[in-house]
């Protein structure tokens, strides 16, 4: 390098905004508070055949509603099968069903976004009105007439929260289509020769993908409530399978007799919840460029 | 002349749909620039110069109807399908912005958008392009170009930034560059290294350079011919040399009246032209210039002049042109 270079660069090294983005979310201690919490009932779920200490649907005869002890830490339901058992393996179905669904729904919702906001006109007109038609219903109505539709089970709930859920990609794809579409970067490209397609899928997704993951972990922690709704009104998971949902439908009844039928499976929904929304704040925060000085 | 010029506009007319009725932004531009030239068009904001070159480059919405002949070394690109016309834009004829600070996009790497160019239209393997990337941005004198090409727009000066899109936009060694006021977000110091840096390029190609601007010193240096536009239409068409010597049209009196230049008595004030642009939804009947015009005639108010020659290559869309005599008896 020649000793008169200009100007001493900023940064050595080019840094992605993704990149930069890692870096400020591993300083966000709450956010990895959350995110580790999710990690350990990721692990958990996965590891479930090994960790669950007895057979879910394993009845007992012999120990039925009987109290947090040490031969089941946390307790026995009214079949006598082990709560904990059950949280570890329902904590499959409610991870799966947060996760595909918000997948889902973003496959379905954001392709549909970017082609109205890009298309405009009458395609876009037509698209924006039937999100608007669905996110003007009260989405757990919306989730439990298309899951009772689709017939009692855990992955027409998932297909029913991620349809539900659709709408609020297609929105905010559509959105941040708009907005690139008046850049000085999106006309560039277009300057350059992409075809249109080219813009939405290489130049331009790569631009919202931040504001598309915070939203997609947010709506993950409200995609688990919504299974475990679905679940608690026997339209989710179904019996004897265990989700976190159906595990409190049937402890209603036992509130002030066995009440922590409820409670674990209540906390861990709790927990997730809370962790999911945890990093979805953090992911805002770090993705966020007003941020950017420090 | 044999070989036809690299760029040929004849009758160019861009029309607005608005709620108001049609709006013609541009009306009736015809020049032409050869291979290894540079023809600047000047005019104020809104005189249509932009939407001449998005006309050019095909990038006007679809509710803008555009008609007239462009002809891209002699071959008629006006009439092509969008399709075929979006294959020329990067290849044949490219375009540089006037926003360098926001015409990156910010989720890619310089090189990476360099590149993007050569693998559009050349067909070239991620890395065979990255490569290519790299030797276009040294090309265009970044210095430490293989470090530069990694890093991201935010990472960039404005100077360095305008760089990079005249790298893109030469990559594929287009024909035609269209620059859209490409210095005018830069300073100065930085403005004249853009335009040397476009010069040498011009020189090097033989492409040939179409400069948007609304600074005069910048015609003066670098451009071979002047299009003077005012309201959607050329006032007057000339090389740059005589038109400096001998303007033909009121309004380039009054733009070169109103350049700042060094060397001219302290003190005084610059010369303004009196009044403002014409609505364009209503344009005034006759020349759009008349209502500001001080040598205005009769005649001016009620019929459009032709843009008529008055020198060899000399045009002036004037009905008292020349106008030697009309500024002798003003003076």
């Amino acid at each position: 390098m020649s000793a008169t270079a200009a100007a001493p660069a900023p940064a050595e090294r080019g840094e992605s905004p993704g990149r930069r983005a890692l870096r400020r979310f591993l300083r966000h201690r709450i956010a990895l508070f959350g995110f580790l919490v999710i990690v350990v009932f990721v692990t958990v779920a996965l590891a479930a055949p090994w960790v669950a200490p007895y057979d879910p649907l394993a009845t007992s005869w012999t120990a039925i509603r009987k109290a947090p002890s040490a031969a089941h830490w946390f307790g026995t339901d009214e079949n006598g099968r082990d709560v904990l058992s059950r949280v570890v393996w329902g904590a499959r179905a409610s991870l799966m069903a947060g996760v595909v669904s918000v997948l889902f729904a973003a496959a379905i919702g954001v392709p549909i976004g970017l082609v109205a906001g890009f298309a405009g006109g009458v395609l876009d007109a037509v698209l924006s009105r039937i999100a608007d038609a669905m996110l003007s219903v009260p989405f757990l109505i919306l989730a439990i007439a298309l899951a009772a539709f689709l017939g009692p089970a855990l992955e027409n709930a998932m297909l029913a929260i991620a349809i539900t859920f659709s709408p609020v990609f297609v929105r905010l794809a559509r959105g941040m289509a708009l907005d690139a579409k008046a850049t000085d970067w999106v006309e560039a490209a277009r300057a350059l020769g992409n075809p249109p397609w080219r813009i939405a899928a290489l130049h331009v997704l790569p631009n919202i993908v931040p504001p598309l993951l915070v939203q997609s972990t947010l709506a993950i922690a409200e995609a688990i409530i919504a299974e475990a709704a679905l679940s608690f009104l026997g339209l989710g998971q179904q019996p004897p399978a265990p989700s976190w949902g159906s595990m409190l439908n049937s402890a209603q009844r036992f509130l002030e007799s066995a009440p922590w039928l409820a409670i674990f499976p209540g906390a861990a929904i709790f927990l997730v919840v809370l962790s999911f929304n945890l990093v979805g704040d953090g992911l805002r925060d770090a993705f966020d460029p007003r941020a950017e000085r420090r | 002349m044999s070989a036809p010029p690299a760029l040929e506009v004849r009758g160019l007319a861009a029309e607005f749909l608005t709620d108001r009725g049609p709006l013609r932004a541009v009306d009736g531009v015809s020049f032409a620039v050869a291979p290894g030239r540079t023809l600047a068009i000047v005019g104020e904001s809104g005189c249509g110069k932009s939407v001449t070159a998005l006309a050019i480059m095909g990038l006007l919405p679809p509710h803008v109807r555009v008609s007239g002949s462009i002809r891209l070394a002699g071959r008629e690109i006006a009439t092509l399908p969008p399709e075929e016309r979006r294959r020329l834009r990067g290849a044949e004829m490219a375009m540089v912005f006037q926003e360098p600070m926001t015409s990156l996009n910010p989720a890619f790497t310089a090189g990476e958008q360099v590149a993007e160019a050569l693998r559009l239209h050349q067909g070239l393997s991620r890395r065979e392009a990255f490569a290519r990337a790299v030797e276009m941005l040294a090309h265009v004198r970044i210095p430490d170009a293989a470090r530069r090409a990694r890093q991201y727009p935010h990472q960039l000066s404005g100077g360095m930034r305008q760089r990079v899109m005249i790298a893109m936009a030469l990559a594929c060694r287009p024909r035609l560059l269209l620059a859209d006021e490409p210095t005018t977000a830069l300073d100065v110091t930085v403005q004249a290294q853009i335009l040397a840096l476009i010069d040498e390029l011009k020189r090097e190609t033989g492409t040939a350079v179409v400069l948007i601007t609304h600074d005069l010193g910048v015609v003066a240096d670098h451009a071979d011919e002047v299009v003077v536009m005012y309201a959607g239409r050329i006032a007057e068409r000339a090389p740059a040399a005589a038109l400096f010597a001998l303007p033909q049209h009121p309004y380039t009196v009054g733009l070169l009246g109103a350049a700042p230049r060094l060397g001219r008595a302290a003190g005084g004030r610059l010369a303004s032209i009196e009044g403002a642009v014409p609505d364009m939804a209503r344009p005034p009947p006759g020349c759009r210039f008349a209502p500001r015009c001080p040598f205005r005639i009769a005649r001016c108010a009620e019929e459009a002049p032709p843009l008529a020659e008055v020198a060899p290559g000399h045009a002036s869309a004037c009905w008292r042109a020349p106008l030697e005599s009309v500024l002798e008896a003003a003076a």
